[in-house]
């Protein structure tokens, strides 16, 4: 149960070597000693990392195997082993690929790949955890998004086009599951220094996963549907979404 | 009749909201078959909602709402021993009994809690150094179990002490006898005094015994020489001779006023420690330095902040939280600690509540226990709070204190076993009369009690 301060005392994270995760989670960790982070994801060496990172903010770290490219059914017995143990105060879905971007809008094997990651994944989950937290009657989920969705460019179309799928599907879980006691987040990152965006240019507004965790944290504890990070972007975007088309296409982003 | 309604509930403090089940049941039959027919989410029993934190929530599963049973059953009047309904307020019982010369044995700082709610808390109030808690004036209740019997249990009884102090969690409280205390007028005669400090506060509550009620609000704003200032303010019921001559010929109507509301949507942040020094400062010299034998009206001398109904929005959407622990005697340096942390911290924090407690009661989970305790109000969007309140548990765990689970919205599993050594006796009792766990809150979750 989440105390009267926001303090959490179980997180679940899907994609549990998420960069952005598991800075939200370690500032989680950091304000509650002994919380239980569960980090489902295929093995890795980033998944060990992250646990060591956490299990030294004494945290009580658990690691789930979970490929979210499987099938479903399978995933879904892996969750269910997860969510029998106690309340789960926030579930964070941080499962994303970017790849390359040029072979994914002509390679049908690519652009799959990505329908799968970053459209079929979050709805997985977004189903199996929102059943979980509305049978518990309280609890977060958290989608980790991205600005690209909002207006497809040029350059990431595929990532945009499929995270966009995932962030709609939220949006709309968000009014099915209040009812119930089930708070839905969507983040909107811009670009975050991160292993997924390792090699690439640096956009404008730049920032780190601890810097989007701090907004996740916030927009958690205030019980948001949407944040953006950094908070800015929103009126980028806004403004970016109203540009005649023409014009939209000549920018240089 | 059965009405089920889903609905978010939260506790006083407004911090940490989750949806159940509500049902409100007519007959001990309906309400034992809501327990029979329990699912993995458990049950509850609710009052008025009065606790601070999720003590009276139970998310995803069942919570009787007990308001509805709020009738008084008998009276004997040559014993005071009322038989009521566990849903019946406070309030209730003092609008229909102070007029025919009855008060209730205890009352905490608001008429509005019930019955029930003050048995599974084990409430005190102002005259805890003198009569205990209000559980200590229940001389038998009617217990609906985990598995849908209902028992009697009288204070011989070790599940009655299980019970009181037990927060709803060894079954539902269906009826009380409770023993009544007689009074001759609804006004109090009231002995202020205004202290400079801590030190000047604790001579000055040496003779506490001679008064029936005693408190004192101490401003937490307060520092250096005059950490801890205060106005202890003591009493008794009054004698109708004493009452001015017009309104000895009514000395014991009752009739409060309907309470003004808080605004709703108040934003968050009005309340800051420059807000709150100042109305602190106003109402420390607004206080007479020494005045004896004032007549106070039972509202204003017992519950001063039920005229503003719903008052804990004026904390915003992010709500408050209070804070409230007891010390043995001798520990007083442990009092002047925690006032000084909140000082130092510049919590936003009203008057803290200042008392001597008497000797502690059987009660396995029962808050009082002799000596000094303080309670405050604290927005809990304060920054720091937690690690505040943390630093502040163990330096009350070391001297042998505890805090209050119906105030509790924070408190570690681990600080809870260490403050009350008789929880697992407690735990053994519980199981014993509800073996499927049937009954369940959101701080027994939290908690893992």
């Amino acid at each position: 149960m989440r105390d009267g301060l926001g303090r959490m005392q179980r997180v679940v994270v899907i994609g549990g070597s998420s960069a952005i995760a598991v800075a939200t989670a370690a500032r989680w960790a950091r304000a509650q000693r002994g919380l239980e982070v569960v980090l489902c994801a295929r093995p890795s060496v980033r998944r060990d990392e992250a646990a060591e990172q956490l299990a030294a903010l004494g945290a009580v770290v658990e690691l789930v195997d979970l490929d979210v490219e499987g099938a479903h059914a399978e995933q879904a017995a892996v969750m269910e082993a997860v969510y029998a143990g106690r309340d789960v105060d926030v579930v964070l879905v941080a499962v994303g690929v970017l790849g390359d971007q040029e072979q994914a809008w002509q390679d049908p094997q690519a652009a799959l790949r990505m329908v799968d990651v970053n459209t079929r994944a979050p709805i997985v989950h977004g189903v199996l955890a929102s059943n979980q937290l509305r049978r518990q009657g309280h609890g977060s989920l958290v989608l980790i998004s991205t600005v690209a969705g909002e207006r497809v460019r040029r350059s990431n179309f595929v990532y945009g086009a499929t995270k966009a799928g995932a962030d709609d599907f939220y949006r709309g879980l968000a009014q099915a599951v209040a009812p119930e006691g089930v708070h839905v987040l969507v983040v909107r990152p811009g670009f975050v220094r991160s292993p997924m965006t390792d090699g690439l240019d640096e956009a404008p507004l730049a920032q780190t996963p601890e810097e989007v965790a701090e907004v996740i944290a916030e927009g958690v504890r205030e019980g948001r549907e949407v944040v953006w990070a950094p908070a800015a972007m929103r009126w980028v975007m806004t403004g970016l979404r109203s540009v005649p088309t023409p014009i939209f296409r000549k920018l240089p982003i | 009749m059965i009405v089920i309604q889903r609905k978010s509930l939260m506790g006083w403090g407004r911090t940490s909201p989750t949806v159940a089940k509500v049902v409100k049941a007519s007959s001990d039959e309906e309400l034992a078959e809501q327990v029979r027919s329990a699912g993995p989410r458990g049950v509850l029993a609710r009052g008025l909602g009065r606790s601070y934190g999720d003590a009276a929530q139970n998310a995803g599963g069942v919570v009787l709402d007990l308001t509805g049973r709020d009738q008084v059953l008998a009276i004997d009047k040559a014993s005071g021993v009322f038989t009521v309904e566990a849903g019946v307020s406070l309030d209730s019982l003092m609008r229909q009994f102070i007029p025919q010369g009855w008060f209730v044995p205890v009352t905490p700082g608001t008429r509005a809690v019930t019955v029930g709610g003050a048995i599974g808390s084990d409430i005190h109030g102002k005259n805890h150094h003198v009569k205990g808690t209000f559980g200590q004036h229940v001389r038998s209740l009617d217990l609906l179990t985990g598995t849908g019997e209902i028992r009697t249990l009288t204070p011989e009884d070790e599940l009655f002490w299980a019970t009181v102090g037990g927060m709803g969690l060894t079954g539902v409280v269906l009826r009380a006898d409770v023993a009544m205390t007689p009074i001759e007028s609804a006004f109090c005669s009231v002995d202020t005094r205004r202290c400079a400090n801590l030190a000047d506060l604790l001579v000055e509550m040496a003779d506490d015994d001679a008064y029936e009620y005693s408190v004192a609000w101490v401003d937490c704003l307060a520092r250096g020489e005059s950490l801890g200032r205060s106005v202890l303010t003591r009493g008794r019921f009054a004698r109708p001779d004493e009452l001015p001559e017009k309104k000895q010929g009514h000395a014991l109507d009752f009739n409060p006023r309907v309470p003004l509301t808080a605004p709703r949507g108040i934003p968050g942040g009005l309340l800051n420690k420059y807000s709150v020094a100042a109305f602190n400062e106003a109402w420390f010299r607004k206080a007479p330095a020494h005045r004896d034998g004032e007549l106070q009206s039972v509202t204003t001398f017992f519950h001063p902040l039920d005229a503003v109904a719903d008052w804990n929005r004026i904390y915003g959407p992010g709500g408050l939280l209070q804070y409230q622990v007891v010390v043995p005697d001798g520990a007083e340096d442990t009092i002047a600690a925690c006032i000084d942390a909140f000082s130092n911290a510049g919590a936003a924090s009203f008057l803290a509540v200042l008392k001597r407690f008497g000797p502690q009661n059987p009660g396995h989970l029962s808050f009082p226990t002799a000596g000094w305790t303080l309670a405050l109000d604290v927005p809990a969007t304060m920054s720091g709070l937690g690690e505040l309140l943390d630093r502040l548990d163990r330096l009350v765990l070391d001297v042998g204190g505890k805090g209050y689970l119906a105030k509790d919205s924070r408190m570690s599993g681990e600080t809870l076993r260490t403050m009350y050594p008789r929880l697992p006796r407690w735990q053994e009792l519980r199981h014993e009369v509800d073996p499927d766990g049937v009954f369940q809150s959101d701080l027994a979750r939290r908690l893992t009690l």
